[in-house]
């Protein structure tokens, strides 16, 4: 199933996937470099995870057409492994995030994207953006004015270039701010910093290799506490991503084959010499828009990034770095999600909070997955609460045979039980009182027990309680879990208030 | 509810056989009394970009205004195949009412063919579809490219128009002695469609040692249940050449036969019979699955 394509996944679309599939890779060349800078690893680390991560996605990813590669959210993540352990432990750590992620597809949990709300995903997609900005800013302080110019003018080129007539549209904008940039740096000979300033790059094609790490139980209480989040993230991101181009394209995707598939990239970049790598969103929107739709697109992005890194090293070397963050900038603005802020003004408060919250975390904690496990909690919460608006109970009395009818309507659980007891007048004197639960649901052990104590307090009070029209969902959960139909269970209730 | 799980569907996309394939699909509504269907399906190509901006940059707002582009863009090419479908089905309708339809169905849908053959194959009782549509509408020598997947993906009859409309005298049932053509042997014995007409019972065999007994109990099943008169051949050698060479020479309208019983590992190796048959033939193919 994993290897499994349709014929029009590859070759539907051959003209278009393989021009974008070039725009891809030239962009993908400096994101690559940038993501190993924010690790704190070689280039070729990130280099080589970009292309093994493209070319194995192309073929085994469930959604034709996306650009996974080394990734600024799985970077951040990994730069106190690097920082305290070495290289060797970061590939360890990327075999085992593959692992995880594979085990997650085929448990299906890719499914649980569903609890991820609209917000939550804005909110991460948001902060993504704001943490690629930040990491830019190392290369922008404590520098000469040169690095200045030369950043505004990168962005200049890259926003302006496309307006020129006829060559406008045909060349990607990034590649000729980065020549641009490379061609002035050399010719002044500006004393700035370049890409062969910040490490290795690749001169050969990559050779596998086994992580230079003990077997040990000691290796994996190392490894685990990065590959676990490094897991997580890249799911995160890569289904959100996916969700993406799925609106983009209006094709559908397979969830569960694409955390397959990014967990068998991550195990071959890991042998490769690659670090961890996931879905790029900014780049799939990229590849869309250059008009690639299929596998192809992805599999000419990755094999075309290699080829163009292991046989032009030399000018790789020589671009500055205010090339690669004008490039970068423009990856987080493009990433940002601008309708967002549009939108701030009409969506509910509680939306806008969920989304600030998941910015707010992640901005602080450098981690995307607590980001998004803010979100869905905050989202939950208030889901639960407005759900309990829902609940209201009316009541009316028979003054002839002193029968009070509450009529209780609507979802009672945890959040809504204490709502539907502040219903009851247990002060008023009837001799009869019937609880009415046509039009009402029950639906967790809170609410039965809410609904116990009403009828012990109303029957403590002397009158007869009649529970009646518990629909059948409410009749089994009462049934497993009431108590006040049985007598010898009243005292323990009772006798603990 | 009974009526809409036995319908003749024809599938009409305007190519030069669309017109065959309606007055094929009224002759069956007639003869077998079932309601008919036509269908037009809007395949969007989803897999292929409409547009291409090669400037490989993003900027504030840009995944939004992509998505507004793409939207817009395709709104405006299914109008227009949206409009052009209603025209073809208003002319295929008015064609088998005059043809003696009382009440035909016309249908729209979007999405790839065989995909949406394969939501309605509940409701299908007949299949009608023409040999190729409109991308090889003028090269004869070639079938659609998605007939053989309709073909391997339905369990319904299919009938493959490939000439204009000839109301069928005599048909050929191509047989082998195999479960599949058994099963085909069994529906026209048994189907209202075939009655009062000249069935040629057609074997081909590779030795001799076939003989006319062989078929003989096969052709007593169809005198039997289905009121049609039989005549019993056995043919020695290739079978796509010999039966094509036989239907030249009885002059048959229509060939009946079972379809793509082996695997596809199977035809892709030694090549499949249904295959050959459905390029070498000049005359249409009732395939049962």
């Amino acid at each position: 199933m994993l290897f499994l394509s349709k014929k029009q996944d590859w070759l539907g679309n051959v003209r278009g996937d393989v021009l974008a599939g070039l725009v891809v890779a030239l962009a993908l060349i400096p994101e690559a470099i940038a993501f190993s800078i924010i690790a704190g690893v070689d280039p070729k680390v990130g280099l080589y995870a970009s292309f093994c991560i493209a070319v194995i996605t192309a073929f085994v990813g469930g959604r034709p057409g996306m650009i996974s590669a080394a990734t600024g959210a799985m970077a951040l993540l990994m730069v106190t492994l690097v920082k305290d352990h070495g290289l060797q432990y970061l590939l360890a750590a990327t075999l085992l995030t593959g692992v995880l992620q594979i085990i997650a597809g085929y448990l299906k949990l890719g499914s649980l994207m569903s609890f991820v709300s609209r917000s939550v995903v804005t909110g991460f997609v948001n902060a993504l953006a704001i943490l690629i900005f930040m990491a830019q800013l190392p290369e922008l302080t404590n520098v000469t004015w040169h690095v200045y110019a030369m950043t505004a003018g990168g962005l200049g080129i890259i926003y302006l270039f496309p307006y020129l007539p006829v060559i406008g549209k045909s060349l990607p904008s990034p590649l000729v701010c980065i020549v641009t940039l490379t061609g002035v740096a050399i010719y002044l000979n500006l004393d700035i910093r370049t890409v062969g300033d910040m490490g290795e790059l690749p001169d050969t094609l990559p050779v596998f290799l086994w992580p230079e790490v003990p077997l040990t139980l000691e290796t994996l209480k190392i490894i685990a506490p990065y590959s676990i989040p490094l897991a997580v993230v890249g799911m995160l991101e890569s289904l959100m991503t996916a969700t993406i181009i799925d609106d983009l394209t209006d094709t559908p995707s397979d969830k569960n084959r694409e955390c397959k598939g990014q967990g068998l990239a991550n195990i071959g970049a890991g042998l490769l010499g690659g670090m961890a790598g996931c879905a790029m969103i900014g780049q799939s929107v990229i590849n869309i828009k250059s008009g690639g739709r299929g596998r192809l697109s992805t599999l000419i992005a990755g094999s075309f990034l290699l080829i163009m890194v292991v046989f032009l090293d030399e000018w790789i070397s020589k671009i500055p770095m205010a090339a690669l963050v004008s490039v970068m900038i423009m990856v987080s603005i493009g990433t940002f999600s601008w309708s967002s802020i549009v939108n701030l003004k009409q969506y509910p408060i509680s939306t806008n909070i969920v989304m600030l919250a998941t910015v707010i975390v992640v901005v602080w904690t450098h981690n995307l997955a607590f980001g998004v496990f803010v979100g869905v909690l905050l989202a939950s919460l208030f889901f639960a609460n407005k759900i309990s608006h829902f609940m209201y109970v009316e009541s009316e009395l028979d003054e002839a045979n002193s029968t009070r009818t509450y009529r209780a309507i609507g979802q009672i659980f945890f959040n809504s039980s204490g709502k539907f007891i502040a219903a009851f007048d247990f002060k008023e004197a009837v001799d009869k009182v019937v609880i009415d639960l046509h039009r009402a649901h029950f639906w967790d052990i809170t609410s039965v027990t809410a609904l116990d104590k009403a009828v012990i307090k109303f029957r403590r009070e002397g009158a007869d309680v009649e529970v009646i029209g518990m629909n059948e969902a409410t009749a089994t959960i009462v049934d497993r879990f009431g108590i006040h139909d049985k007598p010898e269970e009243i005292e323990k209730v009772m006798g603990g208030h | 509810m009974t009526t809409d799980t036995n319908r003749v569907l024809a599938c009409i996309d305007g190519s030069i056989l669309s017109e065959a394939v309606c007055d094929y699909a009224a002759w069956i509504a007639q003869r077998v009394d079932a309601p008919l269907k036509l269908l037009h399906v809007i395949d969007h190509h989803p897999e292929t970009a409409a547009t291409m901006d090669l400037s490989g940059n993003i900027g504030l707002g840009s995944q939004e205004q992509l998505l507004e582009e793409l939207t817009a863009v395709e709104q405006q090419r299914s109008k227009l195949r949206l409009q052009q479908g209603k025209l073809l089905l208003q002319a295929a309708k008015d064609r088998v009412i005059q043809a003696g339809i009382a009440n035909p169905d016309s249908n729209q849908r979007h999405g790839s063919l065989v995909e949406s053959l394969i939501e309605l194959e509940e409701s299908i009782r007949v299949l009608v579809i023409g040999i190729r549509g409109k991308v090889h509408e003028n090269q004869p020598d070639k079938i659609g490219a998605k007939l053989e997947s309709i073909i391997r993906s339905l369990h319904k009859p299919i009938l493959v128009v490939n000439e204009a409309f000839k109301a069928p005298q005599r048909i050929m049932i191509a047989y082998d002695g195999s479960e599949a053509a058994e099963k085909a042997v069994n529906m026209v014995a048994n189907s209202p469609l075939y009655k009062g007409l000249t069935c040629h019972l057609v074997y081909v065999s590779k030795d001799a040692t076939a003989t006319e007994q062989l078929l003989q109990p096969v052709a007593d099943k169809l005198t039997n249940a289905g009121g049609i008169e039989v005549i019993s051949k056995i043919l020695l050698g290739k079978p796509d050449q010999l039966l094509c060479e036989y239907q030249d020479k009885h002059a048959i309208d229509m060939v009946v036969m079972g379809a793509f019983s082996h695997t596809r590992l199977h035809d892709l190796l030694l090549g499949s019979f249904t295959a050959k048959m459905l390029t070498t033939t000049k005359k249409p193919l009732l395939l049962l699955r």
